[in-house]
Formats: C-alpha cells, structure tokens, sequence
C-alpha cells in the first residue's frame, strides 16, 4: 500500500487526521509516551505528511486507553486512527510475534487467555466446575468460533 | 429491569475464577436475575483483535450477543474489555446496515443472525443505574473500614461518546458504589491513569507495560491504601501478577492485594474473603486478611 493510501484508506473510515495542528496535548497525555518511544504527536503528523507509519513500531506501544482521543482539542479520533493503522499493517503482514502467538490461542481455544491446570484446581477449590461453561465446556460452540474464523480468513491473516 | 445473561470472557474463568465466584454470589443476594451464558468465547480482545481484523471481530462480538439474543438476555459484563468490545460491536451493527449484513453472512454459516435486540451492560454502570449507591448501602450487612484506591480502568469510561458515563477525568459514580460498602476511596494522584496493560502492549512489551504499572503502585503505596479495587479483569491481572512481575525484574516490593468489585461488594455483604477467591491471588498480603477477619468475621 502506497504512504498517500494509507492517509485515504483512513479518511474513508472517518478518521480525519490533517485538520491536527501539532499542539502537542496527546503526546503530553499519553500514559505510554511516559515509558515507550510512543510519541503520538509524531505518528498523527507522520500519517499527514505520507511518511512509512506501517513499520513505525511505535504504534504497538499504545495501551488504548483513549486519554489522547479525549483531550483532542480538535476532536481527532486519534486512538482509533492508531488502531486503523495497525489493521493496515496487519494485512500487510506486519505483526509482532506475540500478538501472532495470542491470535492463535484464539484459533485453536476460542479463548485469547485460555484454562491451566493450576486454575483448574483453583476452581475446584472455590467448589466451582473446573471447566468455565464457555467455548471450554462445548465443542460444538468452540467449532462455531472456529467457523467465523475461517469464514473471516482470520487464519490465513495471522499464520 | 429487563432479564441478564452473565458473560465470562477469558480471564475471569482462566485466571481469576475468584471473581465469577464472587459475581455470581453477590448477584443471587442482590435478586438479580441473570443466567449463564453457554458456549460464549473471548469477547473478542478489543485492542488486538479489533485492530487487526475488523470483520472478525464484528464475527465474534455477533456471535457472543446473539448467544445472549436467544435468550432474550441483556448482556451482562464484568471486565472493561469485554465490555468496551461488546458494547462497541452492538452499537455498529445496530447503527450500520451494511456492517450488520456482512456479519450475518458470517453468522449465518453457523446457523446464527444477529438482530440488535439486547444492550451489554457493565456489573459498575449495572448496578449504579439500576440499584444506586443508597441501595447498595441498605443491603450491606458488614460495612468495611478499609481505604480502597479504586482503579476505574480505561474502556469503562472512555470513548466517552459511546460510553456516556459523564466525566471522564473526574467521574464519581465508581467511587459512590465503593463508599456505599463502608470503604473509604481515596484520592491519589493518576488515579485515571492506564494501568498499562491494555492494546496488546502487556502481551508483547511486557517490561514496557510494567513501567506503567509500577508507576502507579508507587502512587497507590504513597497514598497509604489498603488494597486497590477494580472492574476489570485485566487491569486486576496487570496489577496482581503484575507486581510479582514487578518483583522480578525491577527488584521492587509493593504487596498491595488486588480486589474486583464483585470481592468487594462480597465482603461487605457477608461472605467471607476465602468463598470470594480473594486469597487465590498472587500477592496475598498477611496483614490485609488479618484486618478482613478482625473487622469482619
């Protein structure tokens, strides 16, 4: 995908990101921006000016917690602009190993967090049934997650 | 007040099954009638999921309310994540035809059709809206004497607009619902910030999300409380196992326990702290369970 494509791809999901004038209330805001290189001033004015934002690793290092988005004076959905960009990225095959690896519990459990055994007994402990009556307890509701799944070509993405 | 079904998520049952415990037991005491929801899956996780394939995740999401549909349920939510994903998944596909009819194609090779008939609910918003802290207040039978450092946790009130839970930088109605079991909320600096979990960060940068967290367990410590409480699994998990975490690489001790709000309002309607799961946790703080049965046992 060209740089002005991805500027395009996010007007057309309503995320309108050149009327952003650079004052610097995200970055100063951002919770993440205090520990990480994540610098949400930069990428808002990286995505305006059509520089390479899909590999900017930055844009894994947002917690979502939308505190940006809040305080915008100009009312720029900059949280979700980040989220759209990482959706761009991801079909573009650009992914960390670790969100590979939880997308793939999905695929195989149902559950981004599946059951251990230690949890298990702390269920039993707490005179629960050990296994949740989610996915975990009906196979034929975990082969219906699985269905929307593929159904989706989520398999394909994350592989 | 219409009918409930009680979804789980992922850490609830698989990690802290303590709080399905709790929620369930403050629930049945507070006569609200809320049944399982079988067969449910991860919500699915808004900050990775969402962001990596939006059609999927309106999948999952569809499937997980249409289960609550059938059953002609409310969704009821006890983790901010799966609130914020549900809640924002049924607002677009109730909003937006051609999302609805694209996930239906989806659902339909299982059999499903989403309707846009139920709301999702978080326990919090539930119980201020539908009870009120007065209430609340009425039915306790052990008012607690603890200082809480209450952690609302992003996706509870924030996006705003879809939220409409009132301020998002100094909002209250968390706080009154903690004062109406007897505790004291205490005021401490950041008390609105992330606790650096969320988005994907703890699963792929987990150092980075612990600078977060430590930062907050420093305030949280200075502003003398006795546990921090939460609505939300996550944020409970990154706080929890997150100061074993903390212990490990940073050399940093803070033993403060980590309670949800179903093991609060438990306590304070009686139950004692071990039929809550509260000693299942990681950090189990001696002298916390020691002020629990002298006040009280």
């Amino acid at each position: 995908m060209s740089k002005s494509d991805v500027l395009n791809t996010l007007q057309n999901a309503g995320l309108d990101v050149l009327t952003c004038m650079q004052c610097g209330t995200c970055s100063s805001s951002c919770p993440s921006g205090r520990y990480t290189s994540l610098n949400t001033r930069r990428i808002v004015r990286g995505t305006c000016v059509g520089r390479d934002i899909l590999h900017d690793e930055d844009l894994w290092m947002c917690t979502t917690c939308y505190t940006c988005q809040e305080r915008c004076p100009r009312e720029i959905k900059i949280a979700d602009t980040i989220l759209a960009i990482r959706t761009i990225a991801v079909h573009e095959g650009i992914m960390l190993p670790a969100h590979r690896k939880v997308s793939q519990l999905v695929l195989k459990y149902g559950h981004a967090v599946p059951i251990n055994d230690d949890v298990k007994e702390k269920r039993e402990k707490l005179k629960m049934d050990p296994i949740p009556g989610t996915v975990h307890k009906y196979p034929e509701a975990l082969a219906d997650v699985q269905t929307l799944l593929r159904s989706c070509e989520f398999d394909k993405l994350v592989a | 007040m219409s009918k409930l079904s009680l979804f789980l998520g992922c850490i609830v049952p698989n990690r802290y099954p303590g709080i399905e415990k709790a929620t369930q037991l403050c629930l049945d005491k507070l006569d609200i009638d809320c049944s399982d929801l079988p067969g449910a899956s991860c919500c699915p996780a808004p900050g990775v999921f969402r962001s990596f394939d939006k059609p999927t995740w309106l999948a999952l999401a569809g499937r997980n309310i249409v289960l609550s549909e059938e059953l002609g349920c409310d969704v009821l939510t006890i983790c901010n994540g799966c609130y914020g994903s549900l809640t924002d998944a049924n607002h677009e596909l109730k909003e937006n035809v051609a999302l609805k009819k694209s996930t239906n194609v989806h659902l339909g090779k299982i059999g499903k059709k989403y309707e846009g008939t139920v709301d999702v609910r978080h326990i919090v918003e539930f119980l201020y809206d539908e009870f009120g802290p007065e209430k609340i207040k009425e039915m306790v039978v052990k008012p607690l004497d603890l200082k809480v450092a209450l952690h609302y946790g992003c996706h509870l009130v924030k996006p705003s607009k879809e939220r409409q839970l009132g301020s998002v930088e100094q909002p209250t109605f968390f706080d009154e619902l903690i004062e109406a079991t007897g505790a004291k909320s205490i005021d401490y600096p950041d008390k609105m910030a992330c606790c650096g979990a969320g988005g994907g960060v703890r699963s792929a940068l987990l150092e980075r999300s612990l600078e977060m967290t430590k930062h907050k367990l420093s305030r949280i410590r200075d502003a003398g409380a006795d546990c921090i409480v939460n609505a939300c699994p996550f944020c409970h998990l990154q706080f929890d196992s997150g100061q074993a975490e903390i212990r490990e690489k940073f050399a940093l001790e803070y033993n403060i326990p980590v309670l949800h709000y179903s093991q609060l309002l438990g306590l304070a309607l009686g139950f004692p702290p071990v039929e809550l799961g509260i000693d299942l946790n990681i950090i189990t703080n001696k002298e916390f369970f020691e002020k629990l049965r002298g006040r009280i046992e």
